[in-house]
């Protein structure tokens, strides 16, 4: 059954390395996006020494766990942003007429290489924060470096696949998708420390945001959480992606079946 | 439900309802409303009724792209709804309106993933490839990318591309709207050999009558969300009174012909240079019509007109 998936996938593929110009312009211009942040987090520190409590080393490990999981999540599932348009020119139908998930299909119905830019300055940055030293160079530690933007990703992905399903209800529910799946790069790139009481309840419970990297880098970091919060939750990552997977494959399936089609 | 006999298609009070527009003006339309179909392998169905009539809301509730409502449905002994995935490799399906092909993709590369979509084995996929190509003569534009290519050579790929996998069941949503002549009487006749020799059973929407008198030998008709007729293709035409045709324009004004033999109704146009003869197909030809006519009166032009769908099935709610 992958064996079909990677047909399809390296049939697409092959028409963006066509034009090989226009490709390396748009993964610049997503890298170069993706480092615009890291401009503001510098310009930061250039003001303060700490930011909620962490140092500009701290911030940047957190910035560089998210920025690669975005990027990946990015990839993986960023074809979700063409759903509106599959639902309203009822293009939808033709992959519900195939054997295979409807969304299998629509994430492999194309692969923007170009998303690596994005990964490619989160991996930049997460090197140079590792160079520091900031990080014991233990085997946990290693597993966790390697592991986190994997586990991550899959949060991500799963919270994007969750909201886009909303398209199935509100054809035009894109913004509201939107800031859940753009939003969760800003949310998921600082200390959860720095955002208000409401705000950080909610990226730890209802939108898990705070498992993408927040978490993960204390446990790197090996300082206690300063809110307080159980030691266990630093390394409750996988689980949370577990959960958030179940609850995207159960909000997807409901959505899909409340598909409308269109008129004809 | 079990699946008795041979049915390819079995439903019993099909119902889809669906809500339209927002907050205050939101309100339920029901599209399909208690339908029961039942249609046997090897049968040649056409599926009729005006534009919003349900027609493509039963399809998709056949071919498990909607949910219904309520009611019961089982397509090739399978629940659609429940068993898409299934279902969908002994299903094809064409929709005139859009394409399963791949717009960036010669139609050979088309061919090859659905090929391995569908599982199919490589011999047999070379064996009904072949046969397509050479029947549908895609030979010119098989490596031509499917944006490149007109709408009838575009509609071959996409009746190639859904048998495939040689499924038991075809279902076409309007296959040859927008195709000129040439190309749909190929497609027709292609169609007709699949049914026919390869026992395929086929279920046809389509506004164009031609079609379904060439394909099918039952109609069943369907308007407001319920079937309003099922029967012979030439039982209904009997019983809508025979809608053929002969337009006659004469030199000279001449009483109205209804004296002919098999003429049923005439209707006089232009103070009786222009006359509409209408007759039923088995009581005379439209040949014999003119020459009889021509016998009479002398004749400028003749034309003949073709019942459209929507007159058979107008004739039908008056009848």
């Amino acid at each position: 059954m992958a064996s079909v998936y990677r047909r399809i996938l390296g049939s697409r593929v092959r028409s963006q390395l066509a034009y090989r110009v226009s490709f390396a312009l748009d993964a610049a211009g997503q890298a170069v996006a993706q480092a615009t942040e890291l401009v503001v987090i510098l310009a930061v520190f250039a003001q303060v020494d700490t930011l909620g409590g962490f140092s500009r080393d701290e911030v940047l490990l957190v910035y560089a766990l998210a920025g690669i999981s975005f990027g990946l999540s990015d990839l993986a599932v960023g074809q979700l942003d063409d759903l509106p348009r599959w639902i309203r020119t009822g293009e939808l139908d033709v992959l519900l007429a195939r054997p295979l998930g409807v969304l299998p299909q629509l994430l492999t119905s194309d692969l923007q290489l170009r998303r690596l830019g994005r990964v490619a300055v989160g991996a930049l940055v997460l090197a140079v924060v590792l160079a520091q030293g900031r990080v014991e160079p233990t085997p946990l530690n290693a597993l966790l470096v390697l592991a986190t933007p994997l586990v991550g990703a899959t949060i991500t992905s799963s919270v994007w696949v969750a909201t886009c399903a909303v398209s199935f209800w509100v054809v035009d529910g894109r913004e509201v998708a939107n800031a859940f799946t753009y939003g969760s790069q800003l949310t998921t790139s600082y200390p959860i420390t720095v955002f208000g009481p409401w705000l950080r309840r909610a990226l730890c419970y209802a939108v898990p945001s705070a498992f993408v990297a927040y978490f993960p880098a204390l446990a790197l970091l090996d300082r206690p959480d300063p809110l307080g919060l159980p030691h266990a939750l630093r390394y409750a990552a996988p689980l949370v992606a577990v959960a958030a997977v179940a609850v995207a494959a159960l909000v997807w399936r409901t959505a899909v079946r409340h598909y409308q089609g269109t008129g004809s | 439900m079990t699946a008795t006999g041979n049915a390819v298609v079995e439903t019993e009070a099909l119902r889809r309802e669906f809500t339209v527009g927002r907050r205050r003006a939101r309100r339920c339309v029901v599209a399909v409303d208690g339908v029961d179909l039942r249609i046997e392998t090897g049968e040649a169905v056409g599926f009729l009724g005006p534009n919003g009539a349900g027609k493509s809301t039963t399809i998709k509730m056949l071919t498990g792209i909607l949910v219904p409502t309520s009611g019961r449905l089982q397509v090739c002994g399978l629940d659609p709804a429940g068993q898409r995935r299934a279902l969908a490799r002994r299903l094809g399906v064409v929709f005139g309106q859009r394409s399963q092909l791949w717009w960036d993709l010669p139609l050979r590369d088309s061919f090859a993933l659905l090929g391995a979509i569908h599982r199919v084995p490589d011999p047999e996929h070379r064996a009904r490839l072949e046969r397509c190509v050479d029947v549908l003569q895609l030979g010119p534009f098989l490596d031509v990318p499917v944006r490149q290519l007109s709408l009838g050579q575009r509609m071959r790929g996409e009746v190639t591309a859904a048998l495939l996998h040689a499924p038991r069941l075809l279902v076409l949503d309007e296959p040859t709207v927008g195709l000129d002549l040439v190309s749909k009487e190929r497609l027709r006749a292609f169609l007709q050999e699949v049914n026919l020799v390869d026992g395929v059973t086929i279920l046809l929407t389509t506004h164009d009558l031609p079609d379904v008198e060439r394909l099918c030998r039952r109609v069943v008709v369907i308007d407001h969300g319920q079937v309003v007729a099922d029967d012979a293709i030439d039982a209904l035409r009997t019983r809508s009174g025979g809608a053929r045709e002969v337009v006659v324009e004469l030199s000279a004004p001449a009483a109205p012909l209804d004296d002919l033999p098999g003429v049923r109704r005439v209707r006089v146009e232009a103070d009786g240079l222009r006359q509409r003869l209408a007759f039923a197909p088995a009581d005379t030809t439209a040949a014999a019509l003119i020459a009889a006519v021509a016998a009479r009166v002398q004749l400028r032009d003749v034309t003949v007109v073709e019942p459209s769908i929507e007159d058979l099935v107008r004739t039908l709610y008056a009848g």
